[in-house]
Formats: C-alpha cells, structure tokens, sequence
C-alpha cells in the first residue's frame, strides 16, 4: 500500500477514537444530571468532581485528535 | 484568509510563529525576535491588567466592574478553599493568575480581529511549549511544596494506605507513572483543545469563501450552513475556552491538595 494511505486511513480510524471520547464525555454528565437531579443539594458540591471526570475522559479524545494530526502533518 | 487562494485550505497556517514586525533578530545564533505569540502574550497581559487596576477599587459598595473582579477571585478562592482547605490561601495568587492569563489568552485568541487589513490574530495557548510551561511550573510548585512540607514523607503519596504488602511494589509503580504524567497531559490537555477548535473553525471559514468564490448554488448549498454551523461552533468555543481555563486551574488546585494534604 501507498504510505500516503496508509497514513490517511490511520488518521481516519484515530477519529473513530474522538467519537469513542464523545461517548465518555457524554456518560460523565448524563450520570452527573441524572444524581443531581435525585439530590439536588447535594449536587453543587460536586461539581469539582464532575470536571475532573469531564477532563479525564476529554484527555483520551484529544490524545485521538493528536495522533492523527501527528499522521496527517507530522509523519 | 490569503492562506485559503486557489481552493486549497491550510488550517495550519494560524499557527506559524514568525517575528511581528517582519524582521528577525539573531544574537550569537539564537533567534531572538519578538515574534506574534510574545505580540499577543502582552496583548493578554495587558488587557488582563486594565480589567484588574480597573475593578480593583475598593470601594465599600462596589460598582459592576468591581464585582465582575472580586466575583473571579472569589471563584478562584473558593475552588481552592473546597479542594486544599485553609492551607490553600497561600495559593490563591498563583492559581489566580494561572486561570486568568489561560481564559484571556483563549478568549483573545478567538476574537474577529482578522477583520483588521493585515492583522493576524494568533492564540498564546495553542502551543505545548506555553502549556506545556505552564503545567511545569504548577507541577514544580507541588514538588516544592511537597518536599519542602512533607520531606521525603512526601513519598507516602505513592503508596495508599491501606495497600497491603504484596502490591506495594506495583502500586507505587502505577502511582508514580499517574504522577509523572501529570505535567503532561496538562499542558496537552489545553493545547489541544484550542489547536482543533482553531482548526475546525479555519476549515469552516475556507468552506464559507470557497463556496461564495464558486457563486451560483454553491452559495446556498455550501455557504450558507457552513456560516451558520460555523456561528454555533465559535459559541461552542467560547464555552471549551472557560472550561479549559477552570478545568486546568482545578487540577492544579487538585494537585496542589496532594502535595499539601498527602492522601
């Protein structure tokens, strides 16, 4: 295979990663609604928490991205 | 848009480095012009200045440029209030500045300023070597403030307690390789989310121009919901240009209640 496809088609499967992230992202606030709306007091607190969890599970997208930036430009 | 002649689209183009006023300035091999990333890090410092001296007034009943600062510092106070406890103060000044130098430099970096002939708009934080700075001075931080509160207690963060004998080895294995990567991911974190918000939006950009170089239907087809996706994205990045400014003034903050707390 041409090394330029090759490339090419790895940048596509690294996107396959961002949308696998865009899942994480998603599950992390929906179980976030979905506690604070049975708590809604004690919801405020943990907000903290929900953007570390946000920021753990956005780094392995953006880790994604990375990769096939580094295909499509760098390598 | 001159980067966009011919049809052919360079997202890439935003993010060259080059002197600002055109002229390189070489001192025994080093290049040490004033390039357009220093240009816009003053731009950020002294837009962050006037927002400060201006709010910061003292008056008994504060105005609302005066509550729109102590309303940041008192965000920022009680972040680090929640998450280190009294022995945060020291840090408010530090993570203050950290949070917002990082939120004016992605908010700066994404106004229309492109509409001025011939002035370039350029983000600070979409580059590692500023990130990647700024993440290991918040992690030289927790070293010292580690080692010189702890000594080398200050190890006991890589091994829980509770660990039972057999799995000390491996524990303190993962938990430094998790601490060691700290600097890393954050400083990639911030970088990367500007660089491909800033990608996303040039390639939209290129579609809107393409497709009114074209005329015709391409302007319906191509032009117009380009523009308007293109409105909701820039929105979208002002929001991701917040959340990454807390998000990394957070997990410095959580870092810091490591080094002071321990586990």
């Amino acid at each position: 295979m041409d090394v330029n496809a090759a490339k090419m088609i790895g940048a596509g499967l690294a996107a396959i990663g961002m949308g696998l992230a865009a899942l994480g992202v998603g599950n992390v606030f929906a179980q976030f609604l979905a506690g604070a709306l049975r708590n809604p007091g004690a919801a405020d607190s943990q907000q903290g928490r929900l953007f570390i969890g946000f920021a753990a599970a956005e780094l392995l997208g953006l880790l994604a991205f990375v990769t096939m930036i580094i295909l499509v430009f760098v390598a | 848009m001159a980067a966009e002649q011919g049809g052919k689209i360079d997202p890439m183009h935003q993010f060259l480095i080059e002197p600002a006023f055109g002229s390189h300035w070489i001192v025994g091999g080093y290049d040490l012009s004033f390039t357009n990333s220093a240009l816009w890090m003053v731009v950020t410092l002294v837009a962050l200045w006037a927002f400060m001296i201006g709010g910061m007034k003292r008056e008994l009943v504060p105005g609302r440029w005066q509550m729109a600062v102590e309303g940041f510092t008192g965000f920022i106070s009680g972040m680090l209030e929640q998450n280190v406890g009294p022995g945060g103060k020291r840090f408010v000044p530090y993570v203050f500045s950290l949070f917002m130098f990082i939120l004016f430099a992605n908010i700066i970096g994404l106004l229309p300023f492109g509409i001025v002939p011939g002035v370039h708009p350029f983000t600070v934080t979409s580059h590692m070597t500023v990130t990647g700075v700024l993440a290991l001075i918040s992690f030289a931080i927790v070293l010292l403030v580690g080692f010189g509160k702890h000594g080398f207690h200050f190890f006991s963060l890589f091994v829980p307690s509770g660990t039972p004998a057999l799995m000390i080895p491996l524990i303190f294995v993962v938990e430094l390789m998790s601490f060691l990567v700290r600097p890393f991911s954050l400083g990639l974190r911030l970088f990367v989310a500007m660089t491909a918000g800033h990608i996303l939006l040039k390639v939209l950009a290129a579609f809107v121009i393409n497709g009114l170089n074209l005329g015709g239907m391409y302007i319906g087809l191509v032009t117009a919901p380009s523009m308007l996706l293109m409105i909701g994205i820039t929105l979208l990045e002002l929001l991701v240009a917040a959340i990454q400014a807390y998000v990394f003034a957070l997990l410095t903050s959580v870092y810091l209640n490591d080094a002071v707390n321990l586990h």
